[in-house]
């Protein structure tokens, strides 16, 4: 990760009126409770991270664990209260209005929860919305605004007003306006939330289409590990502000770094998260069936071929070189003996 | 001891009330006092006692401390006096440039700007009143009298009835649809035929200049308001006086520093209405989702875009009903400032009222009532309606109603053209109906008014006689017998009951001000006729409301007939009234009555429909009957909202007292109606003025504080 797109250095978000001066006292040791007791509300609490162009970061925790705060520190929709935040290099905090004005209309889309759309004007001028506040002529942004709404597949629907529109029509077009600038930097928070299971389905599929097509550097927050796991590069979890771990979704699960992560992902269906790669035996390729598999599969996938087996299935990388093994008996201790300890 | 542990607050009410009665009864009436009638005050009398302060004189008569308060603020309105007269006449003169004798002149700073604001207000006002029915003042305004008297043409047509008639149908057209534009066309016919065409146009453009300014000025106050915290803390006591401020008392002022006319009234007319814009804009701006500011942030907009693209298109809605409160106060103010000489129907009504001819002045006022609720409904249609889209509409469908008016406008020049030969001799009725010249009922009215009084003179004299020596005289008498120290423990008592240390301190400054300005007595009278009405009113609301409440038809009926009888400038109320009563204080108390029923009713209905219909089945289920679950739910659940219908009803009925004025009471209002012809009257009208509004504000409080302990209570805040 030579030059992260993001980068977060010890970044504090804490509310209330002495925040400030609370935090400089603290040494940037903060404890919620002390913090709460002298009236200060902790968003965000030392939060250190990077993220590479192209990669999908999807950061998860608990109702209240500052996962929008921390979004909206590194879109500057806050101020942060302390720590550093580079975007390409620049330093966030030191930029002025104009400057931040001009990065949000160039490089950054945010896609919002309750959709934020704004209610008297029709979709496809919703959509041209940023284009026009950038200072492009309404005829060509309304065209680009159409390219969206195709996109987004909305056709017909262009001259609806947001109240004609469903929850997850609603949600397209905020997605059709987050991308109209065509941002390099993506924002997510909690997209999908306010829709029900199917619409969020199809919707999930749909954004992974695009983010095949556009590779945007994103964040995303969500409540939902399946979604997580569908989409994530990697899963930064966060309890009371601080994030308690970040790193690949098997990671994650196989290699818990605290008590709350564990408990987290306990749950976890460990044959969706894992890649054959993770619980290979390396050193054992002798004595292998005929089937070989890739080490890029996930365990779902390629389950039931292993365990119709007798002897251990060869791995193989993308050369087709053997680097591995795996025994059937190693497939079932993973998907249902993690949990059999747990309970 | 049992009853006390259980009920603390009873317990407290009753220790209150005990104080109250015992200080009553404590506290001897002095041998020397007597209510003052007319402006004894005023004249010197051996037995006053004076004190100097700010080198002023104030004289009072003295009394034991605890039975009045000595006057102590009564510098306040002489000093207010004597300010304003230093700031126009004295305060920093400077050389400013005089158009028409070509030099300069030495004039103090306020004087010259007052006589600017005053230039442009007449400009506006004189423009708008040519356009509708014709005039040189613009032309002259542009050029001079000599050219305007040696050019014939030089003059504006004004535009022929018909065509005003027809653009206010096709704009309510647009607006709302048939219904409301078939309402709008015989609201204008109707004016035009019974010879009110003149009056209407005056007050209409009196409206049109004044609530678009208003409009503008609350907006930006608003916005600045709602960006900068400290804005808003400095404007909120005003708004908050506003509200409760008869606004016949801010006349006044207005008389020394803009004189009389239209334009004084359109400018103290700005000053009334642009409080509640200022709050209905706040009201929305805080009304938009936090997150749709922050989509408006990402999409990279400056602040003044976020305000004009994101914030107020969003807010719309509300701010149009601000528009709406506006345009109504704007309305109300143009009748109520025919008292400083603004022209058009108010000043009709006026002069038909004087004259006691209750026949002209039902017509007047039957026009206003008409006029107020077609501007009512036609600016509530503009709030609701939704934006449509017109992407792809032609251009026949786009301009529909721009064409109509187009040829509007061309058939009614024609038929003034043709009428110009058709009535050649007296005037052109299809140009305009002059004043008094159209069909009048009034005749017809007056011979009923007449046949009224013939008829039923001994009941009503019967009832009218028991009701002022049985009920009124009597409730008068107790309310001044009330010690200032007994009045000032109970209400500062009940703010310290209701809503503790910092109600009690805020009501405590509020009734001192009251009790240290030289107008306790008023005060009181004032207060004694408001508490009459709002006791009446509020039973009749209250049974009215929870009657209609019963069913959703006449739930219904009664709420559109509230909002009718709302929109009614209140002056028009006095009109029926004088009718039966005559003048006398049943005739005002029977107005206030009236008017201070619509808020009780409507909040009654409002707090019963309020209460969650889940409750309701719930209830239902659980096998109450009708008259149990009013009494075990709707009620309880409602009484915080019908409080605040209580709130408004007293509001109401203070205005309505103090209008009441104009029929002879002897309270504030009387001293307002004077102060408006004394020429150093500006001082007294505002104390006045205050007086009014701080009774309303002691009200407005303790409902406020109590209300919303009892919703934090119940769970629905
Ligand atoms: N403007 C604010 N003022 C004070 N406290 C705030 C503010 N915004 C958020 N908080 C607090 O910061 C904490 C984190 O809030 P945040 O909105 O980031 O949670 P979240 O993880 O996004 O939760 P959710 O999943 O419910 O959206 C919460 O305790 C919240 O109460
Ligand atoms: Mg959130």
């Amino acid at each position: 990760m030579s030059n992260p797109v993001i980068k977060c250095e010890n970044v504090f978000k804490i509310f209330g009126s002495n925040a400030e001066k609370m935090l400089q006292d603290s040494n940037g040791n903060v404890d919620a409770k002390t913090f709460q007791e002298n009236g200060c509300i902790v968003g965000v609490n030392n939060a250190s991270f990077e993220v590479a162009k192209g990669e999908m970061l999807v950061v998860m925790g608990l109702s209240g664990s500052g996962k929008s705060t921390l979004l909206r520190c590194i879109s500057r929709l806050t101020d942060a209260t302390g720590g550093k935040i580079f975007i390409e290099g620049q330093d966030l905090l030191e930029l002025n209005n104009k400057q931040l004005i001009d990065l949000r209309r160039n490089k950054m889309g945010m896609v919002f929860q309750s959709f934020a759309l704004l209610p008297h004007k029709t979709v496809v001028e919703n959509i041209a919305f940023p284009l026009q506040i950038k200072g492009i002529e309404i005829e060509d942004s309304i065209a680009k605004a159409m390219d969206m709404v195709k996109l987004v597949g909305l056709e017909g629907r262009e001259n609806y007003f947001p109240r004609e529109l469903s929850g997850g029509q609603q949600q397209r077009v905020g997605i059709a306006r987050s991308l109209a600038v065509e941002p390099d930097i993506w924002f997510l928070d909690e997209p999908f939330s306010a829709l029900d299971p199917l619409i969020r389905k199809e919707m999930q599929d749909e954004f992974l289409r695009l983010q095949e097509k556009l590779q945007k550097t994103i964040m995303f927050i969500t409540h939902d590990f399946d979604e997580a796991l569908k989409l994530a590069d990697r899963i930064a979890i966060m309890k009371d502000g601080i994030i308690e771990q970040l790193d690949t979704p098997a990671n994650i699960v196989l290699n818990p770094a605290t008590e709350y992560v564990r408990k987290f992902t306990e749950e976890v269906p460990r044959e969706k998260v894992l890649l054959i790669e993770d619980v290979m035996d390396k050193s054992d390729t002798k004595d292998l069936s005929e089937l070989k598999v890739s080490k890029d599969e996930t365990i779902e996938n390629v389950a039931e071929k292993i365990l119709s087996q007798d002897k251990s299935v060869a791995v193989i990388d993308n050369d087709n070189k053997i680097i591995g093994s795996i025994n059937p008996t190693k497939i079932i201790n993973t998907v249902f003996g993690g949990r059999k300890n747990n309970n | 001891m049992e009853f006390i542990k259980k009920y603390p607050k009873v317990f407290q009410w009753l220790f209150l009330l005990l104080i109250f009665f015992g200080l009553c009864f404590a506290i001897e009436v002095p041998e020397t006092y007597k209510f003052i009638r007319g402006q004894a005050e005023f004249v010197k009398d051996p037995n006053q006692n004076f004190y100097i302060f700010l080198g002023k004189e104030v004289r009072y008569y003295p009394f034991d401390v605890f039975w009045r308060l000595p006057p102590l603020l009564g510098w306040l309105p002489i000093w207010i006096n004597d300010s304003l007269f230093f700031l126009m006449n004295e305060w920093l003169p400077m050389e400013f440039w005089n158009e028409d004798t070509q030099s300069y002149k030495t004039r103090p700073l306020v004087l010259q700007i007052t006589r600017e604001v005053t230039s442009i207000m007449t400009f506006l006002i004189e423009l708008i009143r040519d356009i509708l029915l014709g005039g040189l003042k613009t032309i002259v305004a542009f050029t001079s009298w000599d050219f305007v008297g040696s050019n014939s043409w030089a003059k504006m047509p004004g535009l022929p009835w018909t065509i005003v008639a027809a653009g206010a149908a096709i704009l309510a057209y647009q607006l709302s649809g048939k219904g409301l534009a078939l309402f709008a066309g015989l609201v204008m016919v109707y004016i035009s035929i019974f010879g009110q065409w003149k009056p209407s146009m005056q007050t209409l453009s009196f409206i049109l200049v004044a609530a678009p300014l208003s409009f503008v000025f609350g907006l930006g106050l608003g916005i600045a308001a709602f960006k900068n915290k400290r804005v808003e803390k400095a404007l909120y006591p005003i708004l908050l006086v506003m509200q409760t401020m008869p606004q016949y008392a801010v006349l006044v002022p207005a008389l020394v520093l803009f004189g009389v006319g239209d334009h004084a009234a359109v400018i103290i007319t700005m000053i009334v209405a642009v409080p509640p814009m200022i709050l209905l804009t706040l009201l929305g701006l805080r009304a938009v989702p936090p997150e749709v500011i922050e989509a408006g942030r990402m999409s990279g907009c400056n602040n003044w875009q976020l305000m004009f693209k994101v914030l107020i298109p969003t807010a719309r809605r509300d701010i149009l009903i601000g528009v709406n409160q506006v345009i109504m106060v704007c309305f109300s103010m143009a009748v109520i400032s025919a008292f400083i000489g603004a022209k058009g129907l108010g000043f009709n009504l006026l002069l038909a009222l004087n004259q006691l001819n209750i026949g002209l002045a039902l017509e007047a006022g039957l026009c206003i009532s008409l006029i107020a609720i077609l501007l009512d409904k036609m600016s509530l249609a503009w709030a609701n309606k939704q934006v449509d889209y017109f992407g792809n509409l032609t251009f026949y469908e786009r301009n529909k109603n721009a064409i109509y008016f187009g040829i509007a406008v061309f058939i009614g020049i024609v038929l003034a053209y043709l009428g110009s030969f058709y009535f050649k001799q007296g005037f052109n009725y299809l140009f305009e109906v002059p004043h008094n010249k159209g069909i009048s009922t009034a005749d017809f009215w007056n011979k009923g008014v007449d046949w009224i009084f013939d008829t039923f003179f001994v009941y009503i004299k019967a009832f009218n006689t028991w009701l002022i020596v049985e009920v009124l005289q009597p409730m008068r008498a107790l309310y001044l017998r009330m010690p200032a120290v007994a009045t000032i423990v109970l209400v500062v008592g009940a703010g310290y009951l209701i809503g503790g240390i910092r109600s009690a301190l805020v009501v405590c400054g509020l009734t001192l001000f009251i009790a240290l300005s030289p107008w306790w007595d008023r005060a009181l009278v004032t207060t004694y006729m408001a508490t009459f009405g709002v006791i009446v009113s509020c039973i009749i609301g209250f049974t009215v409301g929870t009657l209609c409440f019963q069913n959703k038809h006449s739930t219904s009926f009664m709420l559109g007939v509230c909002d009718i009888f709302q929109t009614f400038p209140s002056f028009v109320y006095l009109i029926p009234v004088m009718m039966l009563f005559g003048i006398t204080d049943t005739s005002v108390l029977i107005a206030v009555i009236v008017y201070a029923t619509i808020p009780a009713t409507r909040y009654t209905i409002e707090g019963l429909r309020s209460v969650p219909t889940a409750l309701h089945d719930a209830a239902t289920m659980s096998g109450v009957n009708k008259f149990q679950r009013l009494t075990k739910i709707e009620f309880p659940l409602a009484f915080p909202h019908m409080m605040l219908g209580l709130n408004q009803t007293i509001v109401f009925a203070l205005f309505m007292v103090i209008i009441g004025a104009f029929i002879g009471t002897e309270d504030l209002g009387q001293y307002i109606l004077k102060a408006l012809s004394d020429k150093n009257g500006a001082g007294i009208g505002l104390t006045l003025g205050i007086c009014v509004a701080f009774i309303g504000l002691i009200f407005d409080n303790l409902i406020r504080t109590w209300v919303d302990n009892r919703k934090k209570h119940l769970g629905i805040a």
